[in-house]
């Protein structure tokens, strides 16, 4: 065990953190879920590309630097301790891109990354249905054969699906064989959110703003060349993002000890008039360095070629847990100001709350842990799609 | 950068496992607890004959010359297998070179020698004994005994978390076996997702404590952060395996409970965890730097 880092690796480190101090904005950007502020959201995305610094990890020829895991690690904790915008750019770059590079044609990584890098194409998720949430196989929206066109025909609806308010492209699973069962007979589509027959409606969240929507599909043309991963395929396609979504890439764990030393200021000057909150100061602040820690283990697991398989979900579990132990001990110690919107601790936890929910429940990752990991024994079998329908 | 074990030391934790399991601890441990050393202190001599007394001892003085996390690796298996005698005392606070079976007060962290009926007191005079709710260890008072330095302080403390996480992976894999077996209302009772639930949350607390355990060896972190959590840890797998294991649990026939008691025990041994809390306060109030949050999904 030996956690130092190479001269190479501290000197990306020490690039980041330079570029990082002289860019990042002095003033927090207006929310990516308004008109405004996702203007400027994508202009800062443009910024960083400019430097390579929007997606490290990638192949240079589609806007990245080759870094390594532990190199991505290294940029995801400067970034978040710079205090730098949140990535209006986080579902394509994180959730639909590693899908691209694994079962995309050359021709579809050359057409969809290289904008997904600069931030010029925002992609979002269309997964969930009103009818179809935790059990996603269940899902019932449609994709019907067009030889005459070379395409398929995309009906129905798709809801919760987060930027897509505002979003250019969105990734999603439709129903491609009517006869199929559960999780056969899916097929993985790429559509612009501003085709024929697409209709978006925001909805707003807890907080007001529109940061997910419904997206409704009337007789919707996708092209051949539009497809990702094979005709039929799409729950396998699918699920490899579920696993990134789960595990490393959407929490890094730069983001958790950001907040963890936020948290610790702000017991220097607000302990005294809340001196209850100590205990969950520390534990949150213990509670970070372990995500850190247990990162690093994943990162060494995975460079030795393993994988992340079921793992995933402790990671999520224990991260969006964390994050809102992190914000709720923040609010217990602004006391009566904790309900003010002017602070960023009410913003952070309103955002924590969903973390349990997102990404698979919490309850669904405990079934996963339990079945996969523990090894017990599986549930009772659900009803079948059929069924369901009768 | 590589946060796992090597081979060497987990080949290290696999011989001190077979070693224990061959000379059936369980058995040992209950002899012990019910007074007759003699096979404890048998047990003993073949686990310092391995070498666990003079682990972190350098190689210049005799010693293995092994590191803290060496040390954790070993200290994981005793807790796992359930090692009665004064471990943590004769090779973390005062590593013995011979083998030696030595025991210490340490106030205020620890107030009591542990296992001084047996073990040779390293300093101070020993007073009143008194029995623990873990039955393997016999607790005296001692007074005027020698001051530890931090460092061997810090050695024990780190060395306590370790036995924890070992005790609590212990109770988490014999609570997953029974619940495949155990059936109630004709199914398994880990078919039920009341009981899936409580054991996933356990996996996950234990597979964030180890990552501490280590990290405080490698100075990463304070000791103090990985006693917090690996006492958190393994009292939730202790609570969640009595639960789940129903009446048998509560029986002190049953082994299970000699694992739930000295969870118990060590959790509190070497300093509470309002002392570690307090300790890791101290740290990060005088260290952390400031950061700002980016969210988004
Ligand atoms: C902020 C936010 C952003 C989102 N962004 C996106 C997005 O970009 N794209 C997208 O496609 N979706 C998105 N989602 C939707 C998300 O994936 C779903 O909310 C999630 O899959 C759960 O589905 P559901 O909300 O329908 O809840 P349900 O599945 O109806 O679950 C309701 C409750 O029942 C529990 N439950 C369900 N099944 C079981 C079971 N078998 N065992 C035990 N408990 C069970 C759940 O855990 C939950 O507590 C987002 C959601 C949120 C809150």
């Amino acid at each position: 065990m030996d956690l130092t880092l190479s001269e190479s690796e501290l000197a990306f480190q020490a690039e980041v953190r330079a570029w990082l101090a002289a860019n990042v904005p002095a003033e927090p950007l207006p929310s990516m879920d308004t008109a405004e502020g996702w203007a400027l959201h994508q202009e800062w995305e443009a910024k960083l590309a400019a430097e390579r610094l929007s997606v490290v990890s990638w192949p240079r020829d589609v806007g990245g630097r080759e870094a390594s895991l532990i190199e991505w690690i290294i940029f995801e904790e400067e970034y978040y301790r710079a205090g730098a915008p949140g990535r209006v750019s986080q579902n394509g770059i994180f959730l639909l891109a590693p899908i691209i590079f694994d079962h995309g044609t050359p021709e579809q990584q050359a057409r969809f990354l290289p904008s997904m890098a600069t931030g010029e194409t925002i992609w979002a998720q269309a997964w969930s249905e009103p009818e179809a949430g935790s059990d996603l196989a269940s899902l019932r929206s449609t994709a019907t054969r067009d030889d005459e066109r070379g395409g398929w025909v995309l009906n129905g609806q798709k809801t919760w699906s987060s930027r897509a308010t505002y979003a250019h492209w969105g990734f999603g699973l439709f129903r491609s064989d009517p006869n199929s069962a559960k999780h056969a007979g899916l097929t993985y589509y790429l559509f612009p959110l501003d085709a024929e027959g697409v209709t978006v409606r925001p909805i707003a969240q807890l907080d007001g703003e529109a940061g997910f929507a419904e997206i409704f599909f009337d007789d919707v043309f996708v092209p051949d060349a539009d497809v990702l991963g094979a005709v039929g395929a799409g729950w396998n396609v699918a699920m490899s993002t579920a696993g990134n979504e789960r595990g490393l890439s959407l929490r890094s764990p730069g983001r958790f000890c950001a907040a963890a030393d936020r948290l610790v200021d702000l017991w220097k000057t607000n302990g005294d008039a809340a001196p209850q909150a100590r205990d969950a100061v520390v534990d949150a602040w213990i509670g970070a360095q372990a995500y850190r820690l247990f990162t690093w283990g994943t990162v060494t697991r995975l460079a030795d070629g393993g994988e992340m398989g079921a793992a995933g979900s402790i990671n999520k579990v224990f991260w969006s847990e964390l994050d809102i132990q992190l914000h709720e001990t923040g609010l217990d110690l602004l006391g009566a100001d904790a309900e003010l919107l002017e602070t960023p601790w009410m913003d952070g936890f309103v955002f924590s709350l969903s973390g349990p929910i997102y990404a698979g429940t919490n309850e669904i990752q405990r079934n996963i842990i339990a079945e996969r990991i523990l090894g017990l024994p599986r549930e009772p079998k659900g009803l079948s799609n059929k069924e369901v329908a009768r | 950068m590589k946060f796992e074990l090597t081979d060497e030391q987990t080949g290290f934790a696999e011989a001190i496992t077979d070693l224990m399991r061959s000379a059936d601890s369980v058995v040992v441990a209950r002899a012990w607890a019910a007074g007759d050393t003699a096979s404890g202190a048998g047990l003993w001599k073949r686990l310092a004959d391995l070498g666990l007394t003079a682990l972190v001892v350098p190689e210049e003085d005799g010693g293995l010359g092994g590191t803290l996390v060496d040390l954790a690796v070993a200290f994981e298996v005793l807790g796992h297998e359930l090692a009665v005698g004064p471990w943590i005392e004769s090779a973390a606070l005062a590593p013995q070179l011979e083998g030696e079976m030595v025991t210490a007060a340490a106030a205020p962290l620890a107030p009591y020698a542990a296992d001084a009926q047996v073990a040779r007191l390293l300093s101070g005079t020993a007073g009143a004994t008194h029995a623990s709710i873990d039955t393997t260890r016999t607790l005296t008072e001692v007074s005027g005994g020698d001051p530890f330095d931090d460092a061997a302080i810090d050695r024990a403390v780190l060395a306590c978390a370790a036995q924890l996480v070992g005790a609590g992976e212990r109770v988490l894999a014999d609570t997953v076996t029974y619940a495949k077996q155990r059936k109630q209302f004709g199914r398994e009772i880990g078919s039920y997702q009341a009981i899936k639930h409580q054991l996933a949350d356990v996996r996950i607390a234990l597979d964030f404590a180890r990552p501490l355990v280590f990290g405080a060896a490698l100075g990463e972190v304070p000791v103090s952060a990985a006693k917090v959590y690996a006492s958190d840890a393994a009292n939730l797998a202790a609570r969640t395996g009595l639960q789940v294991h129903g009446a048998i649990g509560y029986t002190a026939e049953f082994d299970l409970s000699l694992w739930l008691n000295r969870i118990r025990a060590l959790g509190t041994a070497w300093g509470t965890p309002a002392f570690h809390r307090g300790r890791v306060l101290a740290h990060i109030t005088s260290t952390a730097p400031a950061g700002s949050p980016a969210e988004v999904i």
